[in-house]
């Protein structure tokens, strides 16, 4: 049984203007439910028009938000989140990419923004639920808890992102979209049958709050350029970058090393090390890890007790991998059943227990099978 | 349902609408000459001197604008670019800090784009000017001032300013003074040739007339250069096809306005006292903004601050009632942002984001007033606990 076809309840949609939200608040409409709908302003400066869908920060975002509220037929407000956002997520994002490590800032968003900051608000002004477009069921047991499930629609699921949701959270959180078999298709054409002008309107993918996508470039005029040696692993100079922040565990492309390594072969970075600006590059075969360890771990329900068997996901759109995980002293050892590839520290590990989300943590460490046991990263 | 935002726009009145969608189906252009041409002339001038009498002026002093923002505009760029052109010297704007921002930011585009020299004039903490301070800025080179501009109500807090004795001391100086009557006509008794001013903004919609139609009161000896230029209507100050139906309307929602302001203004003002004491007897430390004494604030306007609220939350929650309020300030992208108006007095930043104008008009209630009274207290207590994100 989902959230959805509980009794009536005071809902706050939250409105990026995107398509999948306006459909999400349309359809909690719809059930019966008393919704409001709120667009988070969340760049401080958001004077700025942009075609497209590039997430939440533009005057534009606001106005179709506002405009699908209208054709649905519900209040809509604008609130400002600028500076939590700032703070919560952006600064964040920054001090991650600063201390060598690749953040994935939509999971933080929601874990500090959304379902904290907005559902605090909310249920502070005495709203029941928060209801987003995300793609992922919540499932009501008959003992009143409550478990994050994978969207009905593989394809589409969004449940690692909201992994760091706890129960207390889920509680407050309604996904209109997630328990129907749901095309991307279909959501745009039921867009337009419900009359919302965003039904056209493109996805939005890369980070909101980049504007133009240059990740890189946002850094460096944040961080600063440093130039450092990138090294092979034998700690030989291969070339040199503008700033060790600006790489991910597993890139290949950007490194503009000027010569092939001896066996010919491509080479990834394996290691970032923000103390010495130093950028390791090696074959792909080095990426592989067999384990890792996870910090700030967040259960949705209990706590596992003693080691267990799960499936976990690396990355957003990751696959998924058959891993044995254990909590130990509030760190999250984590062993790979088959080794993977391109596991970066400030990513989350999500455990799942077949379609339902078990927890998630922050990766911290992993231990590469090279190097035998000893940990890296 | 309580509707308490007729500041921001007041239901039409019947007689206005009748008057209006009359002339909808009469063909004609007023600067025709022709018959049909000659009887919407004869429509629009009938309207005009209807207006001019309703507001104290000759008719050749009304000069049609598509509503309040474009009069505001019309006055405060016209005449400074009117008076540099006649002496070069003449660049320093004096205008109120708690202005509308029709007026506010026409002078702050003059600032930065025309050299003009904005100095806003100090406010009490109930944001209103003072004749003294404007003499003393003036004072302080007279050859140099392109014009003054200082509304006659404020929109947020309701304060009524010494419009008269303001442009007397501007009148002294040969200093053309504009005043923003918008939120005065039909509440105050809004004379232009006795007020000494050279210029005031009026707008149909915030007085039962249609959106869309205003006017600039404008003293003959004045010739504003234009913002629109075209057909040359308006004594060349103002081109543009005139609006023939809106203008009918908004003739007679003006001479209702007039005809009826004192008695409007003590029923109104009755209810609005009415309402205050709820509000205060429901949430003892709310703060009411603006001029205390009946006769310094507007009849139908009641201001408040809330401490620790944010007005937006309040908003919502009044709205989900039913009850339809303002904040009162301006906001940038559906952003609400502390009140200008409020910071001007001296206001507490935070303090400022936790106002809400209910403002009163011809369509309301008693009832009104006990729905307010009803749900201000638990939603003030509500927005405390949601607190300022």
């Amino acid at each position: 049984m989902t959230e959805t076809s509980q009794r009536p309840l005071r809902v706050l949609a939250a409105m990026s203007g995107g398509v999948d939200s306006a459909v999400a608040a349309a359809r909690a409409a719809e059930a019966g439910h008393d919704v409001t709908g709120v667009h988070l302003a969340l760049s401080a400066n958001p004077q700025s028009f942009r075609t497209g869908a590039r997430g939440c920060c533009t005057i534009e975002d606001s106005r179709d938000a506002r405009r699908a509220a209208d054709v649905i037929g519900i209040p809509f407000y604008v609130w400002d989140l600028a500076e939590r956002f700032r703070e919560d997520v952006v600064d964040d994002f920054i001090a991650e990419y600063e201390a060598g490590r690749t953040p994935n800032p939509c999971l933080r968003c929601n874990e500090k923004i959304k379902f904290a900051a907005l559902l605090d608000k909310a249920l502070a002004l005495g709203f029941d639920a928060v209801c987003t477009g995300h793609y992922a069921t919540v499932v009501l047991n008959e003992d009143g808890s409550r478990e994050l499930h994978r969207a009905s629609d593989m394809a589409k699921d969004q449940s690692y992102v909201l992994g760091v949701l706890d129960e207390k959270q889920l509680a407050h959180a309604m996904f209109p979209l997630g328990d129907t078999l749901t095309t991307k298709d279909e959501i745009r054409a039921e867009a337009e049958r419900r009359g919302l002008a965003v039904a056209k309107k493109p996805d939005s993918h890369d980070i909101c709050f980049i504007a133009d996508g240059d990740t890189q470039g946002f850094l460096a005029s944040r961080l600063g350029t440093a130039e450092g040696d990138i090294v092979d692993e034998s700690g030989t100079k291969v070339g040199t970058h503008e700033g060790a922040f600006g790489f991910t565990i597993g890139q290949r492309k950007g490194l503009r090393i000027g010569h092939p390594a001896p066996d010919g072969k491509p080479r990834y970075v394996l290691d970032i090390s923000p103390v010495n600006n130093t950028v390791t590059v090696g074959p792909v075969e080095s990426l592989d890890v067999t384990a890792l360890t996870a910090i700030r771990p967040r259960w949705c329900g209990n706590a596992p007790a003693g080691p267990g068997t799960y499936t976990a996901q690396l990355r957003a759109h990751g696959g998924e991998t058959e891993v044995t995980a254990e909590l130990v002293d509030g760190t999250l050892n984590v062993s790979f059943t088959e080794p993977v590839r391109g596991v970066a520290p400030g990513q989350a590990v999500v455990l799942y227990d077949g379609t339902r989300v078990v927890g998630s943590a922050t990766i911290a460490t992993t231990v590469r099978r090279s190097e035998a046991g000893a940990a890296a990263g | 349902m309580a509707y308490l935002d007729h500041a921001a726009t007041t239901p039409m009145l019947p007689e206005a609408i009748a008057a209006m969608t009359a002339q909808l189906a009469v063909t004609g252009n007023a600067s025709s000459l022709h018959a049909a041409g000659r009887l919407a002339r004869r429509t629009v001038e009938e309207s005009r001197e209807t207006l001019a009498d309703a507001l104290g002026a000759r008719p050749s002093e009304v000069v049609f604008t598509s509503g309040g923002t474009e009069a505001d505009n019309l006055a405060v760029k016209g005449l400074y670019w009117a008076r540099r052109a006649a002496d070069p010297r003449r660049t320093r704007v004096l205008a109120s800090p708690v202005e509308h921002h029709a007026v506010l930011d026409a002078v702050d585009w003059l600032a930065e784009h025309e050299g003009a020299n904005v100095e806003y004039l100090p406010v009490d903490p109930y944001g209103r000017v003072h004749p003294d301070a404007l003499r003393e800025a003036i004072l302080r080179n007279p050859d140099d001032v392109a014009l003054v501009t200082v509304m006659w109500a404020n929109n947020e807090i309701g304060t009524i300013m010494p419009v008269r004795e303001l442009a007397d001391v501007a009148r002294e100086f040969d200093v053309p003074m504009h005043a923003d009557a918008v939120q005065a006509f039909g509440q105050l008794g809004v004379d232009f040739a006795r007020s000494g001013l050279a210029a005031m903004t009026v707008s149909a919609h915030k007085i039962g007339g249609p959106f869309g139609i205003g006017a600039l009161l404008l003293g003959r000896e004045y010739t504003p250069v234009p913002v629109l230029h075209g057909g040359g209507q308006e004594r060349h100050v103002r081109s543009g096809t005139l609006d023939v139906p809106a203008i009918a309307a908004f003739a007679v929602a003006g001479r209702l306005a007039a005809d009826g302001r004192e008695e409007f203004a003590h029923e109104i003002g009755g209810l609005r006292d009415d309402l205050v004491a709820a509000v205060l007897a429901a949430v003892p430390d709310a703060v009411l903004g603006g001029d205390p004494a009946p006769g310094g604030r507007l009849p139908a306007n009641a201001h408040f601050t809330f401490p620790g609220c944010e007005g937006d939350s309040l908003l919502l929650l009044l709205d989900a009632q039913g009850i339809e309020c303002s904040t009162g300030s301006a906001c940038t992208a559906g952003i609400a942002q502390p009140s200008h108006v409020l910071l001007a007095t001296g206001t507490d930043p935070d303090l400022a984001r936790g106002t809400l104008r209910f403002s009163l008009g011809h369509t309301s209630t008693k009832q009104d007033i006990d729905e307010v009274a009803r749900a201000i207290g638990p939603a003030v207590e509500r927005a405390r606990t949601a607190g300022l994100s």
